[in-house]
């Protein structure tokens, strides 16, 4: 092996404030050959991205870097001095962020911040724009010269992390550093992403180094991978050996918790009778935002029992739809509870909501003990704050305590607790894992799937995963540009014929994990 | 991109480990108040007017009685010099901030009440009654503050309580438009939807889950009415529509004694000192606020 692209040994940051020091990267030692994809794992807190941009040089205020050694593309990156460390950014490493609509100059077209790149370089205005239409055709965009003028918020996420990549690439580094690159972009385009950085890397031949919480994602698309827990190294190497054999427990947890497509659900197989009797019946139900169908005639029915699963990708439809089952919205067409419970006295609400965001969805100045006792009162229940904690495994001891001294998934389990202080017939679940660590959504699927056996509500179940969808779900409902393209029970989804919507859905997710446990 | 913050996210998930680089409320805001030297200057500026409005007369101090020779300078009998009448500058001074602090506080008490109810009830139920009252507030907003008072004192008269009311009238508009601001921001997060959803009366969703979220906003813009209104009413006593002679009143003594500035200049600068330092330091403590509850 020649000069490696990177070569760290026993990298140590610490972020220190005026009374205390906290060590986020702890002895982290690691190398990347030239050409090579290197891929890190870890959870959020993990130091990925501090490591990260201990690479570039880039040192945040109030955080300190040291190591026996930091070498990026033959270069002692801590003893650069601060024109060096200019030049060594500007020339040797692309960096591609995780939300490519903050990394692009709102008020500029894209073509002229990624013309700047080259100007940086010294080329005159003539060249650069030549070299930006050509540095735009090799990340695949369509039109480049007419795309070159347009601004970002023109573009969709996919074409704007494609000018991204453009912009890093732009000057041939040596290494490209991914961090979650397609954290927020859908399945499909996350797929089109990553098989356009794995054409480039070939072709120009760079290093990567791809960052992200996805572990199949990462196994997928690099040759060696390392994951970190709390700021060590615990475990490393070749991609599908890791994902196949995790020798290191936290490893084995992570591998554990991913939800896997191939799962199957003998559970559902044993119980026909869900959802045989109706709860909910849905008929033409519609909305359209400014002339926008964002959902176009969805009709069908929830049965009792029954966990209904939605998927879809950004923008189907799919957070107006449980929004307008829980008569959030005007909408047109009808949305009918069964008899009995349109009769119910005193009326009590018929459906409860768990958001996405665990940290939005509780009132930050409400202690636990005081949302649960509210929640309890309005919605009926016969319980305590205390039983309702005990129910969905949280710590009576938490009770006292604000949401911001809670962790996300303990957040998560209070907002869940809070949908269930009383029977409701109907759950809707809007993505109540998607802003979770893997780990930690696991059990909070586990718990769901626990408090629905154990009080019998209807959930519809919406979210972009499919794999998620499936390990929970009886029927799984896909929404494509607000129209139902495909409502199925979940094996049937996956097994017998479908929408090509669907197929080309189940494709992209499937493809992921085949290919990472075939190894690359 | 996610900087890395330690301790952003708890990494156990059922442990009682407290996220503790996330702003604390409450207590550790109020202790990290007290390490600001500004604030607790600030703050000890406006106990000490406080006190000297509510304590003036029982330390003997005699603002209305000829105690010297007329417009003496300043001396150890008399630090803040006599004005033109022989009156002792200091005992006037300490007194002047009675008028004061009767005005703005209550003042700005009131435009708070009004402008966070009239706020939270405009970002709450959005629709007509919010444009309605946003386009009214704009026309109040855009009328020149001093001419409005002007023609308000000449509706409702110069008596406290008028003058109460009118200063309430003036700040509302603008209370209620920054905590408008600020309920819809809180409207946009779940935990109003998760209340709605389980059936929670508007009265108690507006007031228990946005009022005590919105709180750090009403607190600072209280602050900073207060320190506007004593501007405003020492304005309105020096253009003669405030405290009437012989009220110790700042700004009236300011205009009763600035032809003697060349001569006297110590009849015009503590008066002067007195709203100028009442002013800076409410702007002070609502600029401290501000930064912690960031």
């Amino acid at each position: 092996m020649t000069a490696a692209a990177v070569q760290v040994d026993d990298l140590h940051v610490s972020y220190s404030t005026s009374r205390s020091s906290t060590e986020v990267v702890c002895g982290v030692s690691f190398s990347i050959a030239p050409g090579e994809a290197y891929g890190l794992v870890g959870e959020s807190g993990s130091g990925k991205s501090t490591i990260a941009m201990a690479l570039t040089g880039y040192r945040v205020a109030g955080a300190t870097v040291t190591a026996a050694g930091l070498t990026v593309a033959g270069l002692d990156v801590l003893s650069l001095s601060a024109p060096e460390l200019r030049a060594f950014r500007a020339r040797r490493i692309g960096v591609v962020y995780q939300e490519p609509a903050r990394a692009l100059n709102p008020t500029m077209a894209v073509g002229a911040q990624v013309a700047e790149v080259f100007r940086l370089r010294g080329d005159d205005r003539r060249i650069a724009r030549r070299e930006t239409i050509a540095a735009l055709t090799r990340v695949g965009l369509p039109d480049p010269a007419a795309l070159s003028s347009r601004y970002p918020h023109e573009l969709s996420g996919g074409q704007q992390q494609r000018v991204v990549i453009a912009m890093a690439l732009a000057v041939s580094p040596e290494l490209l550093i991914l961090d979650e690159p397609t954290t927020g972009l859908d399945a499909r385009v996350e797929t089109e992403v990553m098989a356009l950085i794995d054409r480039l890397r070939a072709e120009l031949g760079f290093a990567t180094l791809l960052i992200s919480h996805n572990l199949p994602l990462v196994a997928a698309h690099c040759q060696r991978i390392g994951v970190l827990e709390r700021g060590v190294l615990v475990e490393h190497g070749a991609a599908a050996d890791v994902l196949l054999n995790p020798e290191h427990a936290y490893s084995k947890k992570l591998v554990a918790a991913l939800p896997d497509l191939a799962f199957t659900t003998p559970r559902r197989a044993e119980s026909p009778v869900r959802g045989a009797t109706p709860l909910v019946t849905v008929t033409g139900l519609a909305k359209s935002y400014g002339g926008k169908r964002a959902l176009d005639d969805v009709s069908l029915t929830i049965g009792r029992n029954e966990i209904l699963g939605i998927v879809g990708e950004s923008g189907s439809g799919k957070s107006t739809f449980g929004r307008a089952l829980a008569g959030l919205l005007r909408h047109e067409g009808q949305v009918e509870f069964t008899d009995s419970f349109e009769r119910r006295r005193p009326a009590r609400p018929l459906v409860q909501m768990v958001f996405q965001s665990p940290d939005a969805s509780l009132n930050p100045r409400r202690t636990v003990r005081q949302v649960f006792s509210r929640s309890i009162e309005l919605l009926g229940g016969t319980g305590t704050a205390e039983s309702l904690a005990e129910s969905t495994g949280l710590d009576p001891a938490l009770l006292e305590l604000l949401p911001h001294e809670l962790s996300g998934g303990q957040k998560q389990r209070v907002a869940i607790a809070r949908a269930f202080a009383g029977p409701v017939p109907l759950v809707v679940c809007d993505e109540p894992t998607s802003a979770l660590d893997v780990s930690v959504q696991a059990r909070i699927l586990d718990l769901l799937q626990e408090l629905q056996e154990r009080t019998g509500v209807s959930y519809v179940f919406i979210s972009h995963d499919l794999a998620v969808v499936r390990r929970l779900s009886d029927r799984i409902g896909v929404l494509h540009e607000g129209r139902l393209v495909d409502l199925a029970p979940a094996e049937d989804l996956f097994t017998g014929r479908v929408d090509p919507y669907t197929e080309s859905l189940i494709a992209s997710a499937v493809d992921l994990r085949a290919r990472a446990a075939a190894g690359s | 991109m996610t900087a890395t913050i330690p301790g952003s996210a708890a990494p156990a998930v059922d442990s009682l480990q407290a996220d503790a680089s996330e702003a604390a409320p409450g207590g550790s805001r109020f202790r990290s108040l007290l390490r600001r030297p500004s604030f607790i200057v600030s703050v000890l500026i406006v106990v000490w007017w406080v006190v000297a409005a509510i304590g003036w007369h029982l330390v003997g101090l005699q603002p209305y009685a000829k105690t010297g020779e007329l417009l003496a300078s300043p001396t150890w009998a008399h630090p803040f010099g006599t004005d033109n009448l022989g009156r002792d500058m200091f005992a006037r001074v300490v007194a002047g901030a009675g008028p004061a602090l009767l005005i703005g506080p209550f003042g700005a008490l009131l435009a708070t009440i009004i402008g966070g109810a009239l706020g939270l009830v405009a970002g709450y139920y959005r629709g007509v009654v919010d444009t309605l009252m946003m386009r009214f507030f704009d026309v109040l907003l855009a009328l020149p503050s001093l001419i409005f008072l002007v023609v308000l004192v000449g509706a409702f008269g110069i008596g406290p309580g008028a003058l109460i009311l009118i200063v309430g009238i003036l700040f509302a508009p603008g209370i209620a438009r920054i905590i408008r601001a600020a309920t819809l921001v809180e409207m946009g997060k779940s935990y109003v939807t998760a209340a709605k959803l389980q059936g929670e009366r508007d009265v108690r969703i507006l007031f228990r889950e946005l009022l005590p979220n919105v709180l750090p906003n009403l607190v600072i813009q209280a602050t900073l009415s207060l320190a506007a209104a004593v501007f405003i009413t020492a304005s309105l006593s020096f253009l003669g529509l405030g405290s009437q002679p012989p009220s110790a009143d700042w700004g009236l003594a300011i205009n009763e004694n600035r032809v003697y500035l060349q001569t006297a200049w110590w009849t015009v600068v503590f008066p002067a000192v007195g709203v100028a330092s009442l002013v800076v330091a409410a702007n002070l403590i609502a600029d401290n606020i501000r930064e912690v509850s960031r």
